[in-house]
């Protein structure tokens, strides 16, 4: 991904400012389809991402929505047995083509976990640098990036007296908005997100959910969630995954999430938003 | 909240250890952790207690020169140049082990597919369970010739550098094939040490720098070794501790000369303080020269504990953050 495409879709926006601007795709799969070995776990997933808006994953334990988003950042790739059909888009530009750094769009396309994960050996400094130093990426004034992204992801204020602790003394709350701050550090166009808050207290839950809010500004994001409440705050769209027994997973129903909590068309997702599943 | 501040607190370690059967546990274990205190403190005292009459004798040069005549009134007795040669094996050693096991753990861990990763870890396993005296004698009659032509070669070529200088044209009993076969011993506890603690790094760890697009070296460099650090240089040490130590493989290779070999690798002749009491031992002369062993001895261990609270002095200091 060269840093002229980049320029060209902010150039695009900043142009036109018709409501169809606001829709402009930042990340499409088409047709995607997922094995582990011979074993099928998504089908013809087809799905796009508009700039800057928020996506919520719901669907049942094990119909593959951790593996869907693992394919668009190409972390996919890296499990034993992984192979994927279709293709995935980003900025218009097929992120499997052969002539693609997959460190390029792992930066782009930035990924948060279910489980906190900060290094522990490092300061909460140093974590929140991580991202530009194992990438090599260079930025300069660290302090400033420092501040800003731990501003962004709602920590700043809790650990500015104590930046050079280890970030493994923090809460898992803070652990896990420590980890939205490294993955903002490497400015990335899109986050991942995988059940972030399941680890966590309603309060830590609803700081990161604000914080998730505050993001979508600048940052096209896509969260898997158990959570429906959570889907409802923070997602404008919202798809349904399903796997029926011995078969792979597939979307059922996507759209607004209004509609998807309110108005939806299959009776499948009306029985899973209203809990009623299984 | 005054009220709280002046209430009596209660010792609750006293009541944690309650249970009965905990107690009776709980001695037994203090007893068996102490027990292996007390064999250490009793072979340290045993051979300490044959050492001072050694050094009345010889003074402090026991330890400063390099002598080994029996016949003399008084015998002299120095074994300078058997600690650090000693010293010189197990540094040889390091240097070829070390890179060797991290890269084979390295490529176990994260490399190899599955079947080859447990293929290579019995194998290493099997390695860790030849007898040192077959590896001796492997050394003495395969080794030998073999690494005759290395050393020539790295003579040839980087003779320049002093380490690798031969003046005496011999390259047999060198350093360099002592230090080699000490490495081959090292490598299976190296390895199968770190590669276990590599295998140790947390998944979330690889995955969150995976998603921040670094390479496996980088992921190698910042996450891995890091979070293993500890781990890592302890089988190091647990490799070092056999190498200088070990006695009878480098007894087959290893030409001992009472002179020290400073850095002359691969010229002929070094030192070592266990080789040193095996090949003594056999044509012992009387009891003042296996008092001389024994205070040899003594001052392996002396060496080797230091060698141990080095280890973990560096464990500790590399422990610290990463900013
Ligand atoms: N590394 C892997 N190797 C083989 N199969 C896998 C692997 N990871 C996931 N699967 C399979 O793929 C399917 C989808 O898994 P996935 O983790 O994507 O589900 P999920 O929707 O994220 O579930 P959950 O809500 O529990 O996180 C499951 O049937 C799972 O068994
Ligand atoms: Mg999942």
């Amino acid at each position: 991904m060269s840093t002229a495409e980049f320029e060209s879709v902010d150039v695009l926006e900043s142009e036109i400012t018709t409501p169809a601007a606001a829709a402009t795709t930042e990340l499409e799969a088409r047709n995607v389809s997922v094995w582990f070995g011979q074993r099928k776990v998504l089908e013809g997933v087809n799905m796009s991402f508009p700039k800057n808006s928020v996506t919520a994953l719901i669907g049942p334990s094990g119909c593959g929505k951790s593996t869907f988003i693992r394919t668009l950042n190409r972390l996919h790739e890296l499990l034993p047995g992984a192979a994927l059909a279709g293709e995935i888009l980003y900025e218009g530009r097929d992120i499997y083509s052969r002539d693609v750094d997959p460190v390029h769009i792992r930066l782009a396309i930035g990924m948060v976990f279910q489980k906190p994960n900060p290094f522990p050996s490092m300061t909460i400094r140093g974590n929140v640098l991580s991202g530009l130093k194992l990438s090599g990426m260079k930025r300069s004034n660290h302090d400033d990036i420092v501040e800003e992204t731990l501003t962004a992801a709602g920590l700043w204020t809790e650990v500015k007296d104590r930046l050079d602790r280890a970030g493994g003394e923090l809460s898992g709350g803070q652990q896990q908005r420590l980890v939205i701050a490294r993955a903002l550090a490497v400015q990335p166009h899109v986050l991942l997100m995988d059940e972030p808050c399941s680890a966590l207290d309603p309060a830590s839950t609803l700081k990161i959910e604000e914080t998730i809010r505050q993001l979508s500004k600048e940052v096209t994001i896509i969260i898997v969630t158990h959570n429906m409440q959570q889907a409802v705050r923070v997602a404008d769209n919202t798809a349904f995954f399903l796997a029926a027994e011995n078969e792979p997973g597939r979307v059922i129903e996507q759209g607004a999430t209004t509609e998807i909590f309110g108005n939806p068309q299959d009776e499948r997702t009306l029985d899973y938003v209203n809990g009623r599943f299984g | 909240m005054a009220d709280l501040d002046v209430q009596e607190r209660r010792n609750l370690s006293a009541s944690a250890t309650a249970h009965r059967g905990d107690r009776i546990f709980n001695r037994t274990i203090t007893t068996a952790a102490f027990s292996a205190l007390f064999v250490l403190a009793g072979i340290a005292i045993f051979l300490g207690a044959q050492t001072i009459p050694v050094l009345q004798t010889q003074g402090l040069s026991f330890l400063t020169t390099t002598a080994w005549d029996i016949n003399t009134d008084p015998p002299t007795a120095g074994i300078w140049g058997m600690l650090y040669g000693s010293v010189l094996l197990a540094v040889v050693a390091l240097v070829i082990a070390v890179p060797a096991s991290l890269m084979m753990s390295i490529f176990m861990v994260f490399l190899a597919p599955k079947k080859l990763a447990s293929m290579l870890t019995n194998l290493i396993d099997l390695m860790a369970a030849i007898p040192s005296v077959i590896l001796g004698l492997w050394a003495f009659y395969v080794l030998n010739p073999t690494a005759e032509v290395w050393q020539q070669l790295l003579n040839q070529y980087l003779g320049w550098i002093p380490i690798f200088q031969n003046a005496s044209g011999n390259f047999l009993g060198t350093p360099f094939i002592a230090g080699f076969v000490l490495a081959i011993m090292m490598i299976p506890i190296v390895t199968s040490v770190t590669r276990e603690v590599l295998s140790r790094t947390p998944p979330d760890l690889v995955n969150a720098s995976e998603a921040l697009g670094c390479s496996m070296w980088t992921m190698l460099r910042y996450v891995a070794l890091p979070y293993g650090r500890g781990g890592i240089v302890g089988g190091i040490m647990l490799g070092l501790g056999r190498a200088l130590g070990e006695t009878i493989a480098v007894f087959f290779v290893l030409k001992i000369v009472f002179d020290t070999n400073w850095y002359n690798i691969i010229e002929s002749g070094g030192g070592s303080v266990a080789t040193l009491i095996v090949s003594r031992f056999g044509e012992i002369s009387g009891p003042y020269e296996l008092q001389l062993l024994l205070a040899s001895g003594f001052f392996l261990f002396i060496m080797t504990l230091i060698v141990n609270v080095l280890a973990n002095l560096i464990v500790n200091r590399t422990g610290r953050l990463q900013k």
